[in-house]
């Protein structure tokens, strides 16, 4: 957010409002202190700093927020929400934020998405999440064949990966159920489940 | 005494090690740990980074069926798990919350749910029992106790210790006898699961807390939590790759740690699993229980 920023077009004021709502965070007790980024150990790969996307919450940047690769790097450590003198869960705005860009179909780092709903995917099936199972349905929607090859020696002599997947005694239906009817809703609601 | 108990998916798959260690300890304190019938994941990071309700809808599932066996306490080994539950328990306080997320389940959830605690917090209720069975002191060994993010933060939900030095881990194994050293990344960030997605990530964080024990000179590195194990064992080279170096710094549950304590094997503590080998740690040991006053043991 370095570059000049025009307010008056850009301001969104419902944004802040809606942020605010959805993370229970109260945004404008933010002094810009940089606490937050100070500790944050995935800020060398954010576009945005977290400090500055509280920031441009603040001034209703909607767009330039929801855009921002960051959201989907954070790595839900909470090291900003505990190091905030003024309180504020951060990591509670960034994952409002991320869930507010998906819904919206903004998705900055397609691959972080991919991954989630690969392992989602073999929870859905399995009722428990299965890491081969994960990693090949990964590999498949991001066309990435590579990814971690080099572990797989090890992991498997190790009896560290199992190779099939482990089923809850009754069955993943339940789990499924579960699935299918948070996306009947989502569709029903018109968001991207 | 009997736990209602949440193993996680980790337990049936690439942490067989801590699960098999933390049986081991339990058992050996009279702390019987019964799984909670058809439990499911509870979504891990995936689910609330996708959506709040599903993660909780995945959660509830758990916790009603915990309630529905009269439970009071659940207790799970995982810090993702154990925050992922606390959380979905805690949001369904709110009434239009738990109502939306009882739509997603096949019955409304139990309207009380057991407190979710760590297996660590229902070790440390009996660390007398605990101190008066060990049989082979620790003493000797140098170790850093390495929570990682999850278990102490957020302060508000997971109310494990000071969020930013948590000493519980350090408080049982010195118990044991070993030498803990200060270990100020206790609870910094492994890189999570970003491991398969966006391995920079996992390899520079968690190749900053290898480093550091290094430089502390530590025998090991415990830890509580089968992402950071996986993340600083099996992902070691990784990290020694984009640190330019390699490491060597076996990486144990602090569950093995107690049950090297307590007097097990290392294959009953599931240590031939370990990507990088605790040999030297083992062998130091080994010296020591040749050793003819066994220090702080009754054998
Ligand atoms: S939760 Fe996200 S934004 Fe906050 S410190 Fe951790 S990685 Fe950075
Ligand atoms: S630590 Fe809190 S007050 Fe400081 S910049 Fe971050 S959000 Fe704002």
């Amino acid at each position: 957010m370095n570059d000049t920023v025009d307010l008056n077009r850009m301001r969104d004021t419902a944004f802040t409002a809606q942020v605010e709502a959805l993370s229970g965070q109260n945004i404008s007790a933010c002094y810009q202190c940089g606490n937050c980024t100070a500790g944050c150990p995935a800020g060398f790969a954010y576009d945005v700093q977290v400090s500055q996307i509280m920031r441009g919450v603040q001034l209703g940047l909607k767009d330039r927020v929801l855009r921002s690769r960051s959201l989907w790097m954070c790595l839900s450590c909470s090291t900003c929400s505990q190091r905030c003198p003024n309180n504020i869960d951060v990591a509670a705005v960034m994952e409002t934020l991320r869930h507010m860009a998906r819904k919206a179909g903004i998705v900055s780092v397609p691959k972080m998405e991919k991954f989630w709903l690969s392992f989602l995917n073999t929870v859905r099936l399995f009722g428990r999440s299965h890491e081969i199972g994960t990693m090949v349905l990964y590999m498949l929607r991001s066309l990435r064949l590579h990814t971690d090859v080099d572990l797989a020696p090890t992991a498997l002599a190790k009896g560290k990966l199992g190779l099939l997947p482990h089923i809850p005694p009754g069955g993943a239906e339940p789990v499924e159920r579960i699935f299918t009817r948070y996306k009947e809703r989502a569709q029903r609601e018109g968001v991207r489940p | 005494m009997k736990y209602a108990y949440y193993p996680g998916c980790s337990a049936k798959g690439s942490s067989k090690d801590y699960e098999m260690s933390t049986q081991a300890v339990c058992r050996q304190l009279d702390m019987v740990l019964e799984e909670i019938p058809g439990w499911n994941c509870c979504g891990s990071t995936p689910a609330h980074a996708v959506d709040t309700e599903l993660s909780a809808a995945l959660c509830a599932r758990n916790l009603d069926i915990a309630a529905r066996q009269g439970a009071q306490l659940l207790l799970t080994p995982c810090p993702s798990c154990l925050s992922n539950l606390r959380a979905a328990a805690q949001r369904m306080e709110k009434p239009t919350f738990r109502q939306r997320v009882n739509e997603l389940l096949d019955e409304p959830a139990a309207e009380t749910f057991p407190e979710v605690i760590s297996v660590m917090q229902a070790i440390a209720r009996e660390k007398e029992n605990l101190v008066k069975r060990v049989r082979l002191s620790l003493k000797g060994v140098r170790l850093a106790a390495y929570y990682g993010c999850l278990m102490s933060r957020p302060a508000e939900r997971m109310r494990f210790e000071d969020p930013e030095n948590p000493l519980l881990m350090e408080n049982l194994l010195a118990a044991c006898g070993a030498e803990m050293v200060d270990f100020p990344l206790k609870t910094a960030c492994c890189g999570a699961a970003f491991g398969i997605p966006e391995r920079a990530m996992t390899a520079r964080n968690s190749g900053r807390i290898l480093e550091l024990a290094v430089r502390l000179g530590v025998d090991a590195i415990v830890t509580a939590c089968p992402l950071c194990q996986m993340n600083l064992d099996l992902r070691q080279t990784q990290a020694g790759r984009a640190f330019e170096t390699r490491f060597h710094m076996p990486v144990i549950y602090y569950t093995q740690a107690l049950g090297l304590a307590l007097g097990f094997t290392q294959r009953e503590l599931g240590l031939h699993k370990l990507a990088v080998s605790a040999e030297g740690l083992l062998n130091k040991l080994d010296g020591l229980r040749r050793a003819p006053a066994a220090e702080g043991g009754q054998s």
